[in-house]
């Protein structure tokens, strides 16, 4: 079960994703922390990775995705605290995650 | 090389079925008593291949997708993804990292994917004939 909750502190908002990142469950989180984007135009998207248990690369495409909605809004998405099973499906596409 | 196991999965093109295949072939793999990064590249490289036949070979509609696994006595499991489905016309180019027809929210890193979790990776079609995808990795070195 793909899931994802939402905190926010100031312009900075944080999605914790949580369960089985491909591409079955990743239209639902995309059409979730799509509408929060909207609603909240953010500054920094965090995107949490720490309870994610399983990502193929519909979960670079989600970030990816979420990178260039963000940017045209003109800020910026942070990845962070992936495990290392999903560090290592996030190297392929060159992407870094902070602790 | 005459395989000790195998087995055969036949199931629709339902996204949900994504999570169903990885799994199943997990399954099966753990009496190789492979490693836990074993056992994740293998998930995602089948969860990539299953996922290009429900995105890509039966974009608009509903097909079959079969899925064997093999597992031989030196450790390797070869898994073959089979669909009949539309079929790639140029395999090398859709191979390229970042090449795809699948839309904005895709990476276009499905192969790539595949290629650096899997041991050995070999991609036969054409157009109108489906797509076989044959993947091997060792499992159990420790």
């Amino acid at each position: 079960m793909t899931q994802v909750t939402f905190r926010q502190d100031g312009k900075t908002l944080t999605a914790l994703l949580s369960g089985e990142i491909d591409h079955h469950g990743a239209a639902q989180l995309r059409a979730a922390i799509d509408d929060r984007i909207a609603a909240a135009s953010p500054a920094i998207l965090i995107l949490d990775f720490s309870a994610v248990t399983f990502m193929d690369s519909a979960g670079i495409g989600l970030i990816l995705g979420r990178h260039k909605l963000v940017s045209a809004l003109g800020g910026v998405v942070v990845v962070q605290k992936a495990p290392k099973d999903i560090r290592r499906t996030l190297s392929v596409a060159g992407i870094e995650s902070k602790e | 090389m005459k395989a000790l196991n195998t087995i055969r999965l036949v199931f629709p093109s339902r996204s949900v079925n994504e999570g169903f295949a990885r799994s199943a072939v997990a399954a099966f793999a753990a009496q190789a008593d492979p490693t836990m990064d074993e056992l994740a590249d293998l998930k995602t490289a089948v969860s990539e291949a299953v996922t290009n036949c429900i995105v890509h070979a039966y974009a608009d509609r509903i097909g079959n997708v079969t899925l064997t696994a093999a597992l031989y006595g030196d450790g390797t499991l070869r898994v073959t993804v089979t669909d009949k489905g539309c079929g790639i016309p140029d395999v090398a180019k859709a191979m390229e990292p970042l090449f795809t027809t699948g839309g904005p929210e895709r990476a276009g890193l499905g192969f790539a994917v595949m290629t650096s979790f899997t041991d050995s990776l070999k991609v036969y079609s054409g157009p109108g004939r489906g797509t076989r995808v044959v993947l091997e990795k060792r499992l159990g070195r420790r």
